[in-house]
């Protein structure tokens, strides 16, 4: 069991943070989490005390700087259990789901064959996605998802057929919350031949998830969403892919030689990903994140967060002016509206009295479709939220109307 | 100036009922010429405008869309301002309007009831909400001008 108490205090955003006159409660997990001492404490260590770069200098500090860097992607491996040479460092998820579509997706498919994925997927990792197909011919199916917005293994086994090259699905829907059944969409996906591509955006910060397990081809998260520093994320690949794969960017560090003819002769994966200066700090940052949630253990993590998911439904359950979309989502992430009003108007109500949570079409296809609503208000937990904020978020959503909405602007 | 307009529950019920029942809430223009589709970068707001001017004077505002309430009563009191208004006294008044919101010097008796608005700043996130739809006839109203 956790001691959250014990933990907020490793987390300077949630000691005595205001937000207008109220403590701050902040739900928005799902955007980007709060750091602890440990991660800021790194990326403050490399600015006072290194400040040099990696895998360049013929001097102590450099040396020592680049054996930190690549340190930190043997942890990494370590904690998704893949090798280490299958661990690219890139901006975020974003670039790593831009770098799987263009440098596998773009060299590898042709004309006829078929990319699968959902409506409920980001955006990151469904335009890039297009562009594939725009330029190699290949075309795009969607899985249906269920009324309630499951993706079941069922429709999924529908979907699927021996055009198919490319899977891409969200580990954990961003929008909803669900889990999808990788792992059995893995298997079957495999015996057709097709890869599958995971983000973990959403999964990687709250649940174990083992690549070899469960037997993804591509992953893709962000550091600043499991409590590391903004700028760095992980592609994860199978080490053969990773070679069949082409970077879409060059420069130093991912060559090994070059010469005036044109002729490049590249750096092995992960190597040639990886040019220019990375965020080095932010790298580091990622390190110290992963040892600190281990610390505290995966499963716990998980276990609470639903935990603290399943109470806050079974009050809000209750509200009558609340309508809730997921409730039967087994993450952190509550997706709802309150009657009558304007998602955004009620997210700035709930603002007015502390609380951060996030209005928006997140996926607006799905919701159109699925929900019915245009817009939403999602809550999402990470493991330092407690008992209490949620009943103080339980509390304000009573009095949430259009009426008081508008009060807040006098 | 009305004294009524100084009193804060009067303007929360001039915005309250320009959000429940807001006023030039239909598009007829078929033609994109006099058509504005205005989406927040920041937020969900999603509103389109429009007018329709002849002899230099504004004889139709329309808008329709999905937007907070704040958006929608504020392009709902401007629709209301700037009809049967001249290109250059629509300018001024908007421009006034942009003005208040931004907590610069402003003239109140042009604004009517989009006084209710002064407070807006207060909450610095609101103020693209409050702005969404007058831009979009700014916009359009400039279009007309340079013509």
């Amino acid at each position: 069991m956790l001691n959250v108490s014990e933990i907020r205090k490793d987390f300077p955003m949630l000691n005595n943070k205001k937000m207008g006159n109220y403590p701050l409660i902040y739900l928005d997990n799902a955007a980007t989490t709060f750091k602890p001492d440990c991660v800021i404490d790194t990326v403050v260590n490399y600015y006072k005390n290194y400040s040099c770069n990696i895998h360049r200098g013929d001097y102590e500090l450099s040396y020592q700087i680049s054996d930190e860097y690549d340190k930190t992607r043997k942890v990494v491996a370590n904690f998704i259990n893949s090798e280490d040479k299958e661990v690219v460092f890139t901006s975020g998820a974003s670039e790593s789901l831009n770098l799987i579509a263009y440098g596998y997706g773009m060299n590898n498919l042709t004309k006829g064959d078929v990319i699968l994925t959902c409506e409920a997927e980001h955006a990151s990792n469904i335009l890039p996605w297009f562009k594939v197909a725009e330029k190699t011919g290949a075309t795009i199916e969607y899985i249906p998802l269920q009324n309630d917005g499951v993706l079941s293994i069922e429709n999924f086994k529908k979907a699927m057929h021996s055009n198919v090259k490319v899977v891409t699905l969200a580990h954990i829907s961003n929008v909803l919350g669900y889990v999808n059944p990788i792992k059995e969409i893995t298997k079957i996906a495999h015996e057709y031949n097709a890869i599958v591509i995971c983000d973990g955006a959403q999964s990687v910060p709250h649940v174990k998830v083992d690549v070899k397990y469960l037997d993804i081809d591509f992953l893709a998260f962000s550091g600043h969403k499991m409590c590391a520093a903004t700028g760095v994320g992980i592609m994860y690949g199978k080490y053969d892919l990773l070679n069949a794969m082409e970077p879409f960017m060059l420069g130093g560090g991912s060559n090994a030689r070059f010469d005036m003819c044109g002729n490049i002769q590249l750096k092995n994966a992960p190597f040639k990903f990886e040019s220019g200066t990375p965020a080095i700090e932010a790298v580091l940052s990622i390190g110290a994140a992963v040892k600190y949630l281990e610390k505290i253990g995966m499963d716990n993590i998980e276990e609470y967060e639903l935990e603290l998911k399943k109470y806050a439904i079974s009050k809000i359950e209750k509200l009558e002016n609340i309508i809730c979309y997921n409730s039967l989502a087994e993450t952190g992430i509550i997706t709802f509206n309150v009657k009558d009003v304007f998602a955004q108007d009620a997210a700035c109500y709930l603002n007015s009295k502390g609380i951060a949570v996030r209005a928006g079409n997140h996926c607006a296809k799905i919701l159109m479709n699925t929900l019915n609503t245009s817009e939403t208000i999602r809550a999402s937990f990470y493991f330092y939220n407690t008992y209490e904020e949620v009943d103080f978020f339980v509390e304000t959503l009573k009095e949430v109307t259009v009426e008081n909405c508008i009060n807040i602007l006098f | 100036m009305s004294q009524y307009l100084k009193d804060p529950m009067f303007l929360r019920q001039i915005i309250m009922d320009h959000y429940q029942y807001p006023r030039n809430h239909e598009l007829v223009n078929e033609n994109d010429e006099f058509q504005l589709h205005m989406a927040s970068e920041s937020c969900i707001d999603d509103i389109t405008v429009e007018i329709k001017v002849e002899d230099n004077k504004i004889v139709h505002t329309g808008f329709d869309g999905v937007a907070c309430t704040i958006a929608t009563s504020s392009t709902s009191i401007m629709s209301e301002l700037i009809l049967n208004k001249s290109l250059d006294e629509a300018v001024l008044i908007i421009n006034n309007y942009l003005d208040m919101v931004s907590e610069k010097e402003y003239d109140e008796d042009m604004l009517e009831e989009a006084i209710a608005f002064s407070t807006v700043s207060k909450q610095a996130n609101r103020i693209k909400c409050a702005t969404i739809g007058i831009d979009g006839f700014l916009k359009l109203i400039e279009k007309e001008i340079a013509k």
